[in-house]
């Protein structure tokens, strides 16, 4: 099965659960948690239920397309439903199932790994999926986001679909995986991995940058002070991926990384804040479809 | 009596195996207590624990409590009866608040009164009445992290998946989260389904069908088996570590063990890069030959049969080639790095916030082992060792092999540090400066290392102290506690004669900048409790008795081994008869010289009596003795040297009255006694000891 097709029967599969597909989130993030399809609406009392493709950037992880396991510049299948259902563990079986991971054949096990992002004050516990001694899939209950206590709580699943498709195509090298039919990885992102690299560890204008992250961090504030939650956190994830930046070329020393972290936490956390108060103004206007979602169970 | 089988099973998402051994304990032990408190009687109780489940079968169970009958007391006769010997309100309101009437009264005398009583009687309740109550026990189970889940607001190890509670055929009713009890459980996730278990006595049996084995000591057992059988096949030597035994037999419901190989030339990787891999990161067996050397393969534990498992197998080994790749590719790239570079590489590295970078910490670390070098007049070419392993100790943090194998600190520095050239004992050094790692570990063997291990440790205590980091309660994040520990230990078993207050005060000085000098002083004497404590634990793990550590950590730290020594002396000595006079005549002295504030110069002009000139003229006979027999580190002669004094004090308190009418004579007599008790003081204070000589 080809990564297109990995894709493509993932989605299907969680649409048949009720999640609304969603597409790859427009700003430069580390991880999928990040979209704020996540992070934001995992946060208050609304159901919701999605799932989608986050390209995720990692600069610090860039090997210039020379690794055989790492990049600048990978993908996520993502799944949150809030609230987490009884039955996640086997829609995920299931899921596996689907992509022709037969758990029969296999030796598959939920071990646990407690997940924790200290940047959007964020933790949850859960399982780290093997596959065979792989780690494939970060399963987690959501119990904190933003600094706020996540009531009710939602489930992330989050697929590393190269590492799942280097399992599934039983191949060594992430370059070689076949995207679609004749088309593979390398052919695609070869050329960005070593260029990303190139900038990120030579060519980046390392002043540019800490003015950018000045700049985005005062736009985020002052946005935040107008009460627009999605705006400021656009500038939010400008500012965690300016800081990884700087960071993977090592320009920040020790002092003041801590201070850079704190930075952006504080935000996230404000931004949490501001977005369950904001949803309590509109009247959390999708629990009133609650209802309905529970009859098409 | 007819006795009942019940059981009850709990079904979860897979429980963190870390937890799973203290909770299958605590199952065992709250449920003997809740069968005590519901006083039912049993034969057998059994506890069974999965990653998915845990449950408890209790065997032979009385099927009703015991009859309770209770005697009540009411009020005295004379005011249960009226005149005319009418029952009074006071007594008919007492059998109703019994649920009983008049009739049932009778009397007796309780110390000299007549009261009146009746007989309460409770019937003993049914089992059926008193299982539901199990839930508590479910719910009172205690986990290191809880998680909550859904729109659940119950915090568990796990969300509960389902209940099994039954008694024989019948099921016992009660819930949790929404989750009722039934009589049917769920057997392994994949080769196993939905079950009903008819009889208790079946769980174990039922379950193996559906390829559970809920003994965890039988998947212990199997486990064990394969690997000898492993070893016998292949005529292999498979040590087994206990926690990882644990940890896989806690990861899976149905365990069989399974060999894979990986290429020879990953053995050129060191064998500590190697088996951390396969043990700490893939939980696998390394295997060894019957010389112990390292071979190509791995034993693995696969939750299932053996269907398919070259298919699990192949899996596992291509993970771990995948993870010996990159270790491969750190280990050549590491080489390729100078230790100069990686050196300055630290200054990018923080220690702690306030405290600077990695790179400043080593700065002082080498200042502290050049210090105690010079304390322990250590040989040139030794110090030069010394010097160089502190500069470098801590290079091996910016490799790539330790970024990613954290707990290879130290043991990678080693192995670098020969690549490099490095001198062998500097090399050695390296790794040991992390010892010791817990309270019973192994030291440093090498001096050079010892050295270096104890000038880091001190770096991070003083420097923590000095920023306001001093551990309380449970709170030691940087485990200072014990570091401090380790230093003691160190210090002791190389027998080092320094005085860790004195060194204590000369390191202080590399922390000037990050406090004020009146400050210090407060830090200093924060720093000397905290090493005492740490003395005195190790004076109590030599069985010395708490009152005799206290004597002896009363004043000032010197040289262990010489604190230790004098606590055994004296150890001894408190339970000796022929030391009572003086240990009396000398407890005697410091209680009266605790009474003198300041301090005053004897006038032997100013003597009245014999005694008085006799007890000085000892005095001055041993002084310069007894203070050369403790800078000489000879408890046994101090002792004896102080033992001459003994006759003429108690020459002196017999016919000297030291509390004169005179205000200058008496304070010629204080000073006098304060000379003798400053004497002993310096040895131990005696008033501590709680002298256990028999009386004659």
């Amino acid at each position: 099965m080809n990564i297109q097709e990995m894709i493509l029967t993932l989605q299907k599969h969680w649409s048949d659960q009720n999640c609304i597909l969603m597409q790859a989130y427009d700003v430069e993030k580390g991880a999928g948690t990040m979209s704020p399809m996540t992070l934001l609406r995992s946060l208050g009392p609304e159901p919701w239920n999605v799932a989608y493709v986050e390209p995720s950037r990692r600069p610090a992880d860039g090997r210039y397309g020379q690794n055989p396991n790492r990049l600048y510049q990978h993908h996520q299948f993502q799944v949150i439903m809030k609230p987490s259902p009884d039955n996640i563990q086997e829609l995920y079986l299931e899921s596996l199932r689907k992509l022709g991971v037969n758990p029969d054949e296999h030796d598959i096990r939920f071990v646990e790994d407690n997940w924790e992002n200290p940047t959007l004050g964020a933790a949850g516990l859960g399982w780290e999926v093997w596959l065979d001694g792989m780690e494939i899939t970060q399963f987690t209950y959501f119990q904190q986001i933003g600094g706020l206590e996540a009531n009710p709580v939602a489930v992330e699943i989050t697929y590393g679909i190269e590492r799942l498709a280097s399992y599934i195509q039983d191949k060594e090298n992430v370059f070689d995986l076949e995207w679609t039919n004749g088309v593979t990885v390398g052919d695609i992102f070869y050329q960005p991995e070593f260029e990303h690299s190139t900038y990120t560890f030579k060519e980046s204008d390392t002043n540019m940058l800490f003015e950018l992250f000045s700049t985005y961090e005062k736009e985020a504030k002052r946005t935040m002070e107008k009460g627009l939650v999605f705006p400021a956190y656009d500038y939010v994830l400008k500012c965690s991926h300016t800081f990884n930046l700087l960071d993977a070329k090592g320009v920040i020393s020790v002092t003041e990384r801590t201070g850079y972290i704190g930075k952006v936490r504080n935000l996230a956390r404000e931004i949490a804040k501001l977005y369950v108060l904001e949803r309590e103004k509109l009247g959390f206007p999708m629990l009133k479809g609650e209802n309905k979602t529970n009859d098409n169970n | 009596m007819t006795t009942t089988n019940v059981l009850f099973e709990v079904g979860l998402e897979e429980m963190p195996a870390r937890f799973m051994s203290d909770t299958e304990k605590q199952l065992h032990e709250k449920t003997i207590a809740w069968l005590a408190s519901i006083r039912l009687k049993y034969d057998q109780l059994h506890t069974f624990i999965t990653p998915r489940r845990f449950a408890v079968q209790i065997i032979g169970l009385e099927t009703k409590q015991d009859d309770e009958e209770e005697e009540v007391k009411g009020p005295a006769v004379k005011i249960a009866k009226d005149e005319a010997n009418n029952w009074t309100k006071a007594a008919i309101g007492f059998t109703k608040g019994q649920g009983k009437s008049v009739e049932d009264i009778y009397t007796k005398e309780v110390n000299g009164t007549e009261y009146i009583f009746v007989k309460k009687f409770t019937a003993g309740q049914s089992v059926d009445t008193l299982l539901p109550d199990f839930k508590s026990v479910i719910l009172d189970l205690h986990f290191p992290k809880n998680m909550r889940w859904s729109n659940q607001t119950l915090r568990y190890i796990r969300p509960i998946k389902w209940l099994v509670a039954l008694r024989d055929e019948q099921i016992i009713p009660f819930e949790i989260t929404n989750v009722k009890t039934s009589n049917y459980t769920f057997g392994h996730r994949f080769l196993g389904g939905k079950t009903v278990i008819t009889k208790p006595e079946q769980y174990e049996q039922l379950l193996n069908e559906q390829h559970v084995i809920v003994d965890s000591n039988k998947r212990q057992q199997k486990i064990v088996n394969e690997i000898k059988e492993l070893e016998q096949q292949h005529n292999w030597v498979i040590p087994i570590d206990e926690s990882l035994l644990e940890e896989v037999t806690h990861l899976v419901e149905y365990p069989t063990v399974f060999y894979g190989e990986f290429e020879k030339r990953f053995l050129d990787i060191p064998k500590e890069v190697l088996i951390t891999s396969m043990k700490e990161h893939q939980r696998y067996f390394p295997v060894m030959n019957h010389t112990s050397e390292l071979q190509p393969f791995f034993v693995a534990v696969r939750n299932g049969t053996n269907q398919h498992i070259e298919k699990v197998a192949k899996g596992n080994e291509k993970v771990l080639r995948a993870r010996l790749q990159d270790a491969q590719f750190f280990y050549e790239e590491d080489q390729q790095l100078s230790i100069e570079r990686n050196v300055q590489q630290l200054s990018k590295m923080v220690f702690q916030e306030q405290l600077g970078t990695i790179a400043d910490k080593v700065n002082r670390v080498n200042k502290i082992a050049k210090i105690i070098a010079r304390k322990l007049s250590l040989q040139d070419d030794v110090t030069q060792k010394v010097t160089r392993a502190s500069e470098i100790c801590k290079f091996d943090l910016v490799t790539n092999m330790v970024n990613e194998f954290t707990e290879l600190q130290g043991v990678m520095g080693h192995k670098y540090a020969l690549i490099f050239g490095e001198d062998k004992e500097v090399a050695q050094a390296i790794e040991e400066h992390y010892l010791p790692k817990s309270a019973k570990s192994e030291l440093p063997k090498s001096l050079v290392g010892s050295v270096v291990s104890v000038a880091d440790k001190l770096d991070t205590i003083i420097g923590c102290f000095t920023v306001g980091l001093i551990p309380s309660g449970s709170q030691d994040p940087y485990a200072l506690r014990r570091q401090a520990l380790g230093i003691v230990q160190i210090v002791k078993e190389r027998n080092w004669d320094i005085n860790i207050s004195e060194l204590i005060k000369e390191v202080q000085q590399l922390y000037i900048d990050f406090t004020t000098s009146d400050e210090m002083a407060n830090i200093h004497e924060q720093l000397h409790t905290f090493f005492k404590q740490r003395a005195a634990y190790i004076m109590k793990e030599e069985n010395i008795e708490q009152d005799v550590v206290e004597a002896v950590l009363a004043g000032k730290l010197e040289k262990f081994a010489f604190m230790i020594e004098k606590a055994h002396l004296l150890s001894e000595k408190r339970n000796d008869l022929s030391f009572k006079t003086k240990q009396e005549a000398f407890v005697r002295v410091l209680n009266l010289a605790s009474k003198v504030s300041e301090e005053v110069d004897v006038d032997p002009q100013k003597f009245k009596n014999n005694e008085e000139k006799a007890l000085f003229e000892k005095y001055q006979a041993i002084h310069t003795d007894y203070l050369k027999a403790l800078t000489n580190k000879k408890a046994s002669v101090a002792i004896e040297l102080l033992s001459q004094l003994v006759t003429p004090i108690n020459a002196f308190f017999d016919h000297t009255m030291v509390m004169d009418k005179d205000e200058s004579i008496k304070m010629n007599r204080l000073a006098l006694l304060s000379y003798i008790s400053k004497d002993i003081k310096q040895f131990a204070d005696l008033t501590e000891i709680n002298w256990k000589q028999t009386h004659s």
